[in-house]
């Protein structure tokens, strides 16, 4: 088995394990410890011993024992759970035993609903999911995260303690409930894969880990919901997003915009993949926002160049984006696609308002823009003084470099 | 980043209890940043007589012993947080002692990325 298939085998079992510890015995808080010490052994073992026949109630019998073992070393009340946990038979040697319930996609589903929890900040519920989902450890996500594992391990044990104090369980949402728990996981698996995707690729070999990630757990997902149409958008834009990652950079690292992308070096079965997709979710779903997103990608990923791109198409999708999830950042990027069919003045007017607006006005990608449409206008001056302004506003240092470049360019 | 410039010498000025409870208050602050997650890193730095300055100079550099700029308050040491809002961290930023008592200032800057997104 390769290294990468193992890693696969066990992050593919952690929710299942998982969710069988926390049926059982409830108390997510000592049962995650519990998989987490079951996946080290794990990784540690069986590469020299071989993965054993039965390898998830492998995993479930050594969680148990450390749970066992935790409970022991605890108080005198504990005694009786000790008494009915130990008495399980050590069934890792045999096959599962009859009642043992097979493994259930509604443990992950739950798993992500609970991680995914609103009473957690959103870095608490990105860090869970990985850890809880993902079956990710604490040094992996604070590699990833570009944080010390110490500050990582204290924000995983916070969320723990808050959902326990939340008096959170491990139940699927209410019909009610759900589509809104469903919106925080999708956002959480998104900002994943962002989190990876927006690091270079080359010498960041963590933060691409996490678009890997994030693709695995939205196709579970995906497996997990079939009928969602907004699930099937957010894999089939994650998709056609990752076709881009080796023709985003250039050979010294400085990021190359989609138009200027070779795009005979997108990966072309991620893009067939995610087209059909996004395709066939959008006949029997009503669009919502990463569908539409999706076929946005899609469109682009359609045309051979920049300038065959089907522009109409684009600026259509994203009035109805607009329309069904308001944002200034839509409004940025539906300023370019005007400004492709409509010329770059149509496309300032749209931005005019923006500049007007808290959530943009100091924004660097506003600047960006606007420093593009106002260089297609002819006026290098304005465009100039744009792009220096988006330089000095961004925190990301290959769009600086980008960007002064752009500036440069200009000097008269 | 929270950048802590201060006044050198301000805490001899100060009586031991009074030091003690703005190192306490150090600790809490410190103790809650690790307890969120939020912390990152950090460090003291020692007096700025102990800098030296390394600059260019004809034919080659000049190093000479004393901070860059002489100023009534220096530079003195910095915290890494990483936050959920840059609001957050000035409000870190609000509740050091340095700024409490009025012994100095904190600058809150964003750390530049290695990472970019595709324009």
């Amino acid at each position: 088995m390769t290294s990468r298939a193992f890693e696969d085998l066990l992050r593919t079992l952690a929710p299942q394990v998982l969710g069988v510890l926390v049926r059982r015995h409830g108390q997510f808080f000592a049962c995650e410890d519990a998989v987490q010490e079951a996946l080290l052994a794990a990784a540690t073992q069986w590469p020299g011993q071989g993965v054993p026949e039965h390898p998830r109630a492998w995993l479930v019998t050594v969680a148990t024992r450390r749970l066992t073992d935790e409970w022991r070393s605890e108080h005198a009340r504990r005694e009786r759970e000790v008494a009915v946990a130990v008495r399980q038979p050590a069934y890792a040697a045999v096959a599962p035993p009859a009642d043992e319930e097979p493994p259930s996609g509604d443990d992950t589903l739950k798993l992500l609903f609970l991680c995914c929890h609103p009473t957690l900040p959103v870095s608490a519920q990105v860090a869970l999911t990985l850890r809880a989902v993902g079956g990710l450890s604490t040094a992996e996500i604070a590699r990833a995260y570009l944080v010390p594992e110490a500050t990582m391990s204290q924000r995983i044990r916070r969320a723990k303690q808050r959902i326990e104090a939340a008096g959170a369980r491990f139940t699927l949402p209410s019909a009610a409930d759900r589509d809104e728990r469903l919106g925080a996981v999708l956002r959480v698996l998104y900002l994943i894969f962002n989190e990876g995707y927006t690091a270079s690729s080359g010498d960041e070999l963590h933060r691409v880990e996490l678009t890997g990630e994030a693709i695995r757990l939205a196709r579970e997902l995906h497996r997990l919901l079939p009928t969602d149409g907004e699930v099937a958008g957010l894999l089939a834009l994650m998709l056609l997003t990752d076709a881009h990652r080796a023709a985003r950079t250039g050979p010294d690292g400085e990021l190359v915009p989609l138009a200027e992308q070779d795009r005979t070096r997108w990966d072309r079965v991620a893009v067939a993949e995610g087209i059909a997709l996004v395709t066939e979710a959008l006949t029997w779903s009503a669009p919502g926002p990463y569908q539409v997103q999706a076929a946005i990608a899609a469109v682009h990923a359609e045309a051979p160049t920049a300038a065959t791109t089907d522009w109409p198409q684009i600026v259509a999708l994203y009035r109805v984006l607009a329309r069904i999830a308001p944002n200034p950042m839509v409004t940025l990027n539906q300023a370019v696609a005007v400004a492709m069919v409509d010329g770059p003045r149509a496309g300032l007017a749209l931005l005019a308002p923006l500049g007007e607006d808290d959530r943009t006005a100091g924004h660097h990608r506003l600047a960006a823009v606007r420093a593009h449409l106002l260089e297609l206008t002819g006026d290098r001056a304005d465009a100039r003084a744009a792009y220096l302004a988006a330089a000095r506003a961004t925190t990301s240092l290959p769009e600086r470099r980008y960007l002064e470049v752009r500036a440069a360019r200009l000097v008269c | 980043m929270l950048l802590i410039w201060n006044r050198p010498g301000f805490a001899d000025e100060l009586t031991e209890a009074e030091r003690n409870a703005i190192f306490g208050e150090v600790d809490v602050i410190m103790k809650e940043l690790t307890e969120s997650g939020e912390l990152v890193g950090g460090e003291a730095l020692a007096h700025p007589s102990q800098t030296r300055t390394v600059r260019p100079a004809a034919g080659g550099t000049e190093i000479t012993d004393g901070p860059f700029v002489e100023s009534k308050e220096q530079f003195a040491g910095y915290l890494t947080v990483d936050c959920e809002t840059p609001e957050r961290a000035a409000e870190i930023a609000a509740r050091w002692p340095d700024v409490r008592h009025g012994f100095g200032v904190l600058e809150v800057r964003a750390v530049m990325e290695q990472a970019g997104t595709e324009m």
